[in-house]
């Protein structure tokens, strides 16, 4: 019953969306009074997709053998938390949460969108609806979560043991949050172009929504980096593979809107631009849903891979993408640009920016679907990897990274404050740094000496903004650009700490023997069996050392049971300065056993730096929305009821 | 904003678009072209691998294209393999075989129990031929042209569904 429920909850969601869909053409057409229905109408949908998710991860908890997708990807000997996330951890159950985030974003913007005018609302509910249709067709027809089997089976397959950990029962919905919020933005701005009112006022309305979007996607590719760091045993932190790309590039596109934003909320300029970006950010969602789903590129996260879903999305996207693209070229000449900018002010600035960002988001989408391409055309197979991106959108990010601590110091309109003069401590910082790393390191690489150099000027540079005022007086926005700003700094420094100095020892050991990597002395002591809920192990015990005393790690290889299959579990320890990172391989037959042991100085900084710019995220919003409870909105009302 | 602009975007998604149904329309071929294909056989001598039959070296790679196979008698796919590989022999293809890590008690078992499509076998205790092949597994077959040259190399079992490819592939060594 639980399951038929879910289903039930899902057609009727997608007859209502139908209907919104229906109510926006009428509205659109002949007035707005047909739309008062829409916002109720929105939140009901909303209600049921959530009620239908409730009840998918109800069958995941209880092990329910007779739901098809239960019993492929469950098991009854699996931990409660496995059970619970294998519901969004498979093909189905991702695609029913992503829906359930559409439509629950959806409610929300029909709830609480006070900024907008009514009929820009209209036209983007209806929008939204559109989207949350396809998608809907997406899961009745192609991807059908509730299928059941009868007989019910006596036992599940089980989960991917590599998806059984607790970064991925948070990592997916997380980065699925920041996906399909830019759904709102996309919405928006087609309601914007439908409605031709491109203003700062949508603008205001259209911030918070890529504001949450935008952390929730960053929580998710720090969390992704991070899992990947240590499940996979292969202690990098970013492979450039197409799938992690696909979650870099709405990212990318994102960050470029969140900045345009403001230019247009606080300029009105910008305008097609800004539409522009907010379409294109929500397509690389969609992008990077397709390429994840349809399984077009290889890549290490080979699952879920099905022609016929491949060819389903495809469509999806083409229609939404092109449709918005094409509303676009047929609108966008209406839009009237404000004022031109000065050479040198903070709309230049952010301009600047946004050019950067999307060369470099250019240039990771070129890389990611370049193999495609070039099949396409010459049968030639090749792939592209981490040489091409870091040689390319190395540099590019450096020099935006230096130029974030630029940016904020120019004032709106027109240089007025002496902003060279105020950068001369940071140049300073950056040189010493540069004659630190010369004298400590003189084989270092040119990149991460960049790398060094310039996150130094970032982290004192972006503090700057605070400086001479009093901080606690600074709106909270400010505080949010600051935190962000540097925690880019931060992050910088862990990669190119990372780049600079780790230290690999990739050797054989047998018990009693020591190996060396970077200041440490790893003792291999032993090999003993170890044992979980649904997992047996062997396990090495080291002993690590660097003068003072001994630290002691556990690396594993787990042997899964249902199914079977084989991890390594990297035992890491984290220090004040860094992480010392081992794996535990194969034996050999001479008693010897294969270790792979890393130090990684400074590298938590990565991560750190990644929470940090979330951190930024979360309290600029926090700040636009306390705004808006202090100034309340009128013009709305009055359009409304007038 | 020009025409040209307000258009470029569609014209992009359009190309992606093409890209990727083509893409979709014709599944990837996820076969990889060896690196070896064109090169020359590594110079080797192998003892003979079973009594009575002839020992195996690279200079006996020549007048006409042969297929070089690495099998072993504890290799359960072989056992299907060297059948398809007797109606090829029957087809007069000539046929080498490379024991991995063997027993020649084993192979003798093995050639009776199955049958026997090889000239000669050489015996491969090491794996040092297998490793200087490139290959990764038993078992896997190359086509060696007149020259001694590798034209082709086929990773598993050879099914009666490849028999065309290799028959092919020998056509081609000529």
């Amino acid at each position: 019953m639980i399951a038929e429920a879910g289903l039930a909850a899902l057609w009727l969601a997608a007859g209502l969306a139908a209907l919104q869909l229906f109510l926006m053409i009428v509205a659109l057409r002949s007035g707005i009074a047909v739309a008062r229905a829409m916002r109720g109408i929105a939140v009901v949908q909303g209600a049921l997709t959530l009620g239908a998710f409730a009840m998918l991860l109800l069958v995941f908890a209880r092990t329910d053998l007779s739901v098809a997708l239960v019993f492929e990807n469950s098991h009854s000997a699996k931990p409660f938390i496995y059970k619970v996330a294998g519901a969004w951890g498979n093909h189905e159950g991702s695609m029913l949460l992503w829906v359930t985030v559409l439509a629950a974003a959806g409610a929300f913007v029909a709830r609480l969108s006070r900024r907008t005018s009514e009929k820009t609302l209209v036209a983007a509910l209806g929008a939204q609806a559109a989207l949350a249709l396809g998608f809907y067709a997406f899961l009745l027809i192609a991807s059908n979560p509730f299928a059941r089997l009868d007989p019910a089976p006596l036992e599940g397959r089980g989960l991917n043991p590599l998806l059984q950990d607790p970064g991925l029962a948070f990592h997916p919905p997380t980065l699925y949050f920041g996906y399909v919020g830019l759904s709102v933005a996309f919405s928006l701005a087609v309601g914007a172009l439908l409605t031709g009112q491109v203003d700062s006022r949508l603008a205001r309305a259209m911030r918070p929504w890529v504001l949450a979007a935008w952390i929730f996607l960053t929580l998710g590719i720090t969390a992704g980096s991070y899992w990947a760091y240590y499940e996979l045993g292969w202690g990098g932190y970013w492979f450039w593979d197409p799938v992690e790309n696909a979650s870099l590039m709405p990212w990318l596109a994102a960050t470029a809107l969140l900045h345009s934003i403001n230019v247009l909320a606080a300029r009105g300029a910008l305008k097609a631009w800004t539409m522009m970006l907010a379409v294109i950010a929500f397509s690389m969602s969609m992008v990077g849903t397709f390429l994840v789903r349809s399984g077009v590129l290889t890549s290490v996260h080979a699952f879920a891979i099905d022609p016929q879903r491949g060819t389903f999305l495809l469509a999806l996207l083409a229609i939404y993408v092109g449709a918005a693209f094409v509303l676009f070229a047929w609108r966008g000449a209406a839009l009237k640009e404000g004022a031109p900018f000065e050479l040198v002010s903070r709309e230049s600035g952010l301009v600047l920016n946004n050019l950067l960002l999307s060369v470099i988001l250019g240039v990771v989408f070129v890389g990611t679907l370049y193999p495609l391409f070039v099949e396409a055309v010459s049968g030639e197979k090749l792939s592209v990897g981490a040489p091409y991106f870091n040689a390319v959108a190395g540099p590019l990010a450096l020099i935006l990274a230096a130029l974030v601590g630029l940016g904020p110091l120019l004032s709106w309109r027109r240089k007025s404050r002496p902003v060279l003069r105020r950068l001369t401590v940071p140049a300073l910082i950056a040189a010493t740094m540069l004659v630190i790393s010369v004298i400590v390191a003189p084989a270092m690489g040119i990149l991460p000496r960049l790398g060094l150099m310039v996150a130094a000027f970032l982290a004192v540079a972006s503090i700057l903004p605070l400086v001479g005022r009093n901080p606690f007086r600074a709106p909270l926005a400010t505080w949010g650009m600051v935190v962000a700003h540097f925690g880019i700094a931060v992050s910088l420094a862990g990669m190119a700490a990372n780049g600079a100095f780790t230290a690999e020892t990739l050797s054989v050991a047998r018990p009693g023997e020591t190996l060396r990597v970077g200041p440490w002395l790893v003792q291999l002591e032993g090999v003993v069996p170890g044992a979980g809920q649904n997992w047996t192990a062997i396990a090495a015990q080291l002993r690590a050392t660097r003068g003072q005393g001994p630290v002691m790690l556990e690396p594993q290889t787990r042997y899964f049971s249902n199914p079977v299959m084989e991890t390594n579990e990297a035992a890491i320890r984290t220090f004040w300065n860094g992480q010392l990172y081992t794996v535990l391989g194969k034996p050999d037959r001479a008693g010897g056993w294969q270790l792979r042991l890393w130090w990684k100085p400074f590298v938590t900084l990565i991560w750190a730096g990644g929470a940090l710019i979330a951190l930024g995220g979360a309290l600029a919003l926090l700040g636009r929305l306390r705004l808006r409870r202090r100034r309340p909105p009128t013009e709305w009302r009055q359009e409304r009821y007038a | 904003m020009s025409r040209v602009t307000r258009f470029a975007p569609l014209i992009l998604l359009l190309l992606v678009i093409a890209a990727l149904v083509w893409r979709l329309a014709t599944p990837a071929n996820s076969d990889v072209p060896s690196k070896l294909e064109g090169q020359s056989l590594p110079a080797f001598a192998l003892p003979a691998a079973v009594p009575g039959k002839p020992p195996l070296s690279s200079g006996d790679f020549k007048g006409q294209p042969r297929l070089l196979n690495v099998f072993a008698s504890w290799c359960v796919p072989c056992i299907t393999e060297v059948k398809v590989l007797g109606e090829l022999k029957a087809r007069g293809v000539a046929i080498e075989g490379v024991a991995v890590r063997d027993r020649p008690a084993d192979i003798a078992y093995f050639l009776a129990n199955n049958g026997d499509p090889y000239e000669r076998i050489g015996s491969d205790p090491q794996s040092s031929l297998q490793i200087a092949l490139g290959s990764s597994g038993v078992p896997e077959t190359f086509v060696i042209d007149a020259k001694g040259v590798i034209r082709y190399q086929h990773i598993g079992p050879i099914e009666a569904k490849d028999v065309p490819l290799i028959l092919q592939k020998l056509e081609q060594a000529r």
